[in-house]
C-alpha cells in the first residue's frame, strides 16, 4: 500500500494556514488603520433569511461594537494562523466570521447578488475559505511550523548533549 | 538546553510574515489616507452644518390650511398634524415593508409652536377629514367655506396655500394685504401679471411671505454652494437637470374620489377665473394636466430643478429661454406637454475660471423631461475643471483636461473617473421609499435632508424657518425674490413652448421683452394655443 507523502501534506496545509492568516491579518490591519471604515453598508445590503438580524446590527450604538469585534476577530485569526499558535481556536473564530459573511450575502440562486464579483451557485469564496479553516482546525501545523513548535517540542536533548 | 537554528526557524518563521503583512497594511492605509487628505485640503470643501434656528416661543402661531389634498396633508404633517387615515395607510405599508420609517420619523419630529385653527377645502370629504383628525378639545379647528372668510376671521395669523396654481396668487395677495403670513406652494403664481402683483403685495405687507421650495433646507445643496464658490468645478458651461417618470402618479393621474360630485365639491369656487366648464372630476383631481389651473412640467417640476440650482448658483432669471416638446406619452385629453426640453441661457454668468481671463463666460441650463420613461438621469453641473452630480448625495469628478487639476492629474494623484469628493450624509441610513414618485423626489434631495445621520423632513425645516421668521424675524431662504425668479422662469418656459419661439428677459427693465401682437398672459392661460396654426390660417 502506498503511504501518503506526510511531509508534502504538512507543508501544503502549513502554506494554506499562512495564506489564510495573511488574508485575515491584512483585512484586519487595513480596517484598523482606516477610521472611516464600517461594515454598515455590507450589513444594510444583506440578503437572505437573516436579513432582519443583520439590519438590526446596523443600528447606531450597535454598529460600533460590530465593527470593533470584526476587526478583533480578523486580527485574532490572522495572528494565530501566521504565528502558528492557538490556531485551532483561531480556526473556530475564522469559521464563525466566515459563516456570518456568507449568511449576510448567501450565494443562493434565488437571491439578488449585491456587491458581489464573480458567479456563484451556493458555494462562494467565503465558504471555501471556511472549509480551509475547518481543515486547519482538524490538521494543526503550528507544531511543525510556528510558535507551537516550542510548546509541543522540548529542544532536542541529543543535540544539546552534543553541544555540552 | 539550547534551541538550534532549525528550531528557531521552524518556531519563529511566522513572525516576519506577520510583521511584513502588518507593515504593508499600515503603509497602504496611511498612504491612501494621506493622498486623500492632500486632495481634500487642496479642495478645502466644508460640509454644511444645519442652520441654528432660535426657538419659536410665545403664543403659538395660529395657522389655517387652504387646500387639504395630497400636498396639503403633507404640509400639515410637517407642521405636526397627521390624519387618522394616514396612520391607517402607514400601518398597511409597514406590514408590507417593515423598513418604512414614516411614522417613526413623524413622531420624532420636533413639535412646532403652532395651532392648526382652520381648514378651507371645497371638497367636503377633505375638509371633514381634517376636522375629524385635528378637532380635539385642546385644539379647536374650524372649517371655512371660502379663503376670504378664513383670512378675515381674525382667528388666523398665518395661512398655508396648497391649492391649484391659479389660486396661489389671489389667496396670497388677499392674505398679505391683511398682514396674514403666507406659505405658498410653487409655482407662486399662474401668470406674469400676478407675479408683479404678488411681489408688490409681499413688499408692502408686514406679514412674512415664503414659497414652498423646501429643498433650500437640504444640507447637500449648501455644501454644493461651497463647492462651486471655492472654484472646485471651474467655469460651469452646462447644467443638465431632468425629470424621468413613467407611472400614473408621476403623470398627475391621481385617484378620483368615489364621493366626488357637484354636491360635495364647490365647483364654481374651484374654477374661479378659469374658463367656465361644467363639473368635471378629472379636472378637479388632476388639475395639473391643464393650463387653466396648473402649468404642467414647467410650473410643477422645472421649478424644483430651477430653484435647486438657483439656490446653489444664485444665477437669477435667464436672459432667454427656448422650449420644445409635446403631448407624446399621455395623450389623455391633457393640454400641458408631457415631454419638454427647456434651454435657459445665461450668457453673462460665470462660476469663476481657472483659465485666461475672458476665455470663459456664459452658461446654458438644460431641463429635459419625459413622463414616459423612468430611467434616472442625474443632475449634472459641467465645469472646465470638474463635474458635479447634485442630489442628496454629491459627487465631484475631476475633468481630464482641467487646468486647475493638471499637476495632480499628471502626478497620478487623481484620476478623471475617480471622484475627488463625495458627500453622502445618508451612507449609513437604509431608506425605504414607497413609490416611484417619492423616489424621484428623494433622489433630487426634495424630500428630506440628513442631520447627523438622521433623516429629517425638509418641508418641516422649511416651515420651521417660516415660523421663526414670523416669531423671531429671522431670515427666509425662499422669499419673494426667489419666488419671483422661479415664477418668471417657469412662465417663460411655458410661453416659449406655446409660442414655439425664444422668450427674452430684459434685466434692466425687469420685464419680458414684448412680442408684437402677443399678450403673454392670454397665451399662458390658453388651453390650445398654437401660434403656427393661427399664422397659417392668415396665409
Amino acid at each position: 500500500m502506498k503511504t501518503i507523502n506526510e511531509n508534502g501534506v504538512k507543508i501544503s496545509i502549513t502554506l494554506l494556514r499562512i495564506f489564510v492568516g495573511w488574508h485575515f491579518l491584512y483585512e484586519g490591519v487595513i480596517k484598523l488603520y482606516n477610521p472611516e471604515w464600517t461594515s454598515s453598508g455590507y450589513l444594510a445590503s444583506s440578503q437572505g433569511p437573516l436579513k432582519p438580524l443583520f439590519a438590526l446590527l446596523t443600528q447606531p450604538g450597535i454598529i460600533d461594537w460590530v465593527d470593533m469585534l470584526n476587526i478583533i476577530a480578523l486580527l485574532l485569526v490572522g495572528i494565530t494562523f501566521t504565528l502558528g499558535v492557538f490556531e485551532r481556536k483561531g480556526a473556530i473564530v475564522g469559521m464563525g466570521l466566515l459563516a456570518l459573511y456568507y449568511l449576510a450575502h448567501p450565494s443562493f440562486p434565488w437571491l439578488p447578488q449585491v456587491n458581489v464579483e464573480g458567479s456563484y451557485w451556493f458555494v462562494n469564496k467565503n465558504l471555501i475559505e471556511l472549509i480551509a479553516c475547518l481543515l486547519i482546525y482538524n490538521f494543526p501545523t503550528g507544531h511543525f511550523f510556528g510558535l507551537n513548535y516550542f510548546i509541543k517540542r522540548k529542544p532536542s536533548k541529543v543535540k544539546s548533549y552534543e553541544m555540552d | 538546553m539550547k534551541w538550534t537554528r532549525r528550531d528557531l526557524l521552524k518556531g519563529l518563521g511566522g513572525l516576519p510574515i506577520l510583521g511584513a503583512v502588518w507593515w504593508a497594511g499600515v503603509a497602504s492605509a496611511t498612504y491612501k489616507r494621506n493622498e486623500r487628505s492632500e486632495v481634500l485640503n487642496q479642495l478645502g470643501i466644508s460640509p454644511s452644518l444645519p442652520p441654528s434656528v432660535p426657538n419659536i416661543e410665545g403664543e403659538p402661531v395660529r395657522v389655517g390650511i387652504i387646500g387639504f389634498g395630497i400636498r396639503g396633508e403633507q404640509l400639515c404633517r410637517s407642521l405636526g398634524f397627521a390624519t387618522k387615515e394616514w396612520y391607517e395607510e402607514m400601518k398597511i405599508e409597514m406590514e408590507e415593508n417593515p423598513d418604512n420609517k414614516a411614522v417613526e420619523d413623524f413622531e420624532r419630529q420636533e413639535k412646532l409652536n403652532v395651532k392648526l385653527v382652520g381648514v378651507c377645502d371645497i371638497f367636503d370629504v377633505r375638509a371633514e377629514r381634517a376636522l375629524n383628525s385635528f378637532n380635539t378639545s385642546e385644539n379647536k379647528i374650524k372649517r371655512y367655506s371660502t379663503y376670504q372668510e378664513m383670512i378675515h376671521s381674525g382667528d388666523v395669523d398665518a395661512i398655508v396655500i396648497a391649492t391649484p396654481d391659479h389660486w396661489h396668487a389671489p389667496m396670497a395677495i388677499e392674505a398679505l394685504k391683511n398682514n396674514i403670513h403666507v406659505y405658498v406652494e410653487k409655482p407662486m403664481t399662474h401668470t406674469i401679471a400676478e407675479t408683479y402683483e404678488l411681489q408688490t403685495a409681499a413688499e408692502e405687507s408686514e406679514a412674512v411671505f415664503a414659497v414652498g421650495h423646501q429643498h433650500r433646507q437640504t444640507l447637500s445643496f449648501k455644501t454644493a454652494r461651497d463647492i462651486v464658490e471655492k472654484g472646485t468645478l471651474g467655469h460651469v458651461s452646462l447644467i443638465q437637470t431632468n425629470t424621468n417618470r413613467n407611472d400614473d402618479n408621476g403623470a398627475w393621474n391621481y385617484d378620483i374620489h368615489e364621493k366626488a360630485s357637484p354636491q360635495t365639491i364647490d365647483w364654481q369656487q374651484f374654477l374661479g377665473t378659469a374658463p367656465q366648464v361644467p363639473f368635471n372630476k378629472n379636472h378637479f383631481f388632476r388639475w395639473r394636466k391643464w393650463w387653466a389651473y396648473g402649468s404642467g412640467l414647467s410650473g410643477d417640476l422645472l421649478t424644483h430643478d430651477y430653484d435647486r440650482l438657483n439656490c446653489v448658483l444664485n444665477m437669477g432669471i435667464p436672459d432667454s429661454i427656448i422650449a420644445s416638446g409635446g403631448v407624446y406619452t399621455q395623450n389623455d385629453g391633457r393640454n400641458v406637454p408631457d415631454v419638454l426640453q427647456v434651454n435657459m441661457e445665461f450668457p453673462r454668468f460665470s462660476t469663476g475660471s481657472s483659465q485666461v481671463k475672458g476665455k470663459e463666460q456664459g452658461m446654458t441650463f438644460c431641463y429635459s423631461a419625459t413622463l414616459g420613461n423612468g430611467f434616472n438621469r442625474p443632475t449634472i453641473l459641467m465645469g472646465h475643471d470638474a463635474t458635479m452630480e447634485l442630489g442628496n448625495k454629491l459627487t465631484v469628478w475631476p475633468d481630464g483636461a482641467s487646468t486647475r487639476y493638471a499637476p495632480m492629474l499628471e502626478e497620478g494623484k487623481i484620476y478623471p473617473h475617480t471622484p475627488i469628493y463625495q458627500y453622502n450624509p445618508a451612507a449609513n441610513v437604509p431608506d425605504a421609499i414607497s413609490s416611484a414618485t417619492s423616489q424621484y423626489f428623494a433622489d433630487k434631495g426634495l424630500m428630506w435632508t440628513y442631520i447627523d445621520g438622521v433623516r429629517v423632513d425638509s418641508t418641516f425645516l422649511h416651515m420651521r424657518e417660516w415660523l421663526s421668521a414670523i416669531k423671531n424675524g429671522t431670515a427666509l431662504s425662499c422669499g419673494i425674490q426667489e419666488g419671483f425668479d422661479e415664477a418668471i422662469t417657469a412662465h417663460m418656459a411655458g410661453l416659449s413652448w406655446k409660442l414655439g419661439r425664444k422668450i427674452e428677459w430684459d434685466h434692466e427693465k425687469g420685464q419680458l421683452v414684448p412680442i408684437e401682437g402677443i399678450n403673454f398672459d392670454e397665451v399662458l392661460l390658453a388651453g390650445d394655443w398654437k401660434i403656427e396654426s393661427r399664422e397659417l390660417e392668415k396665409v
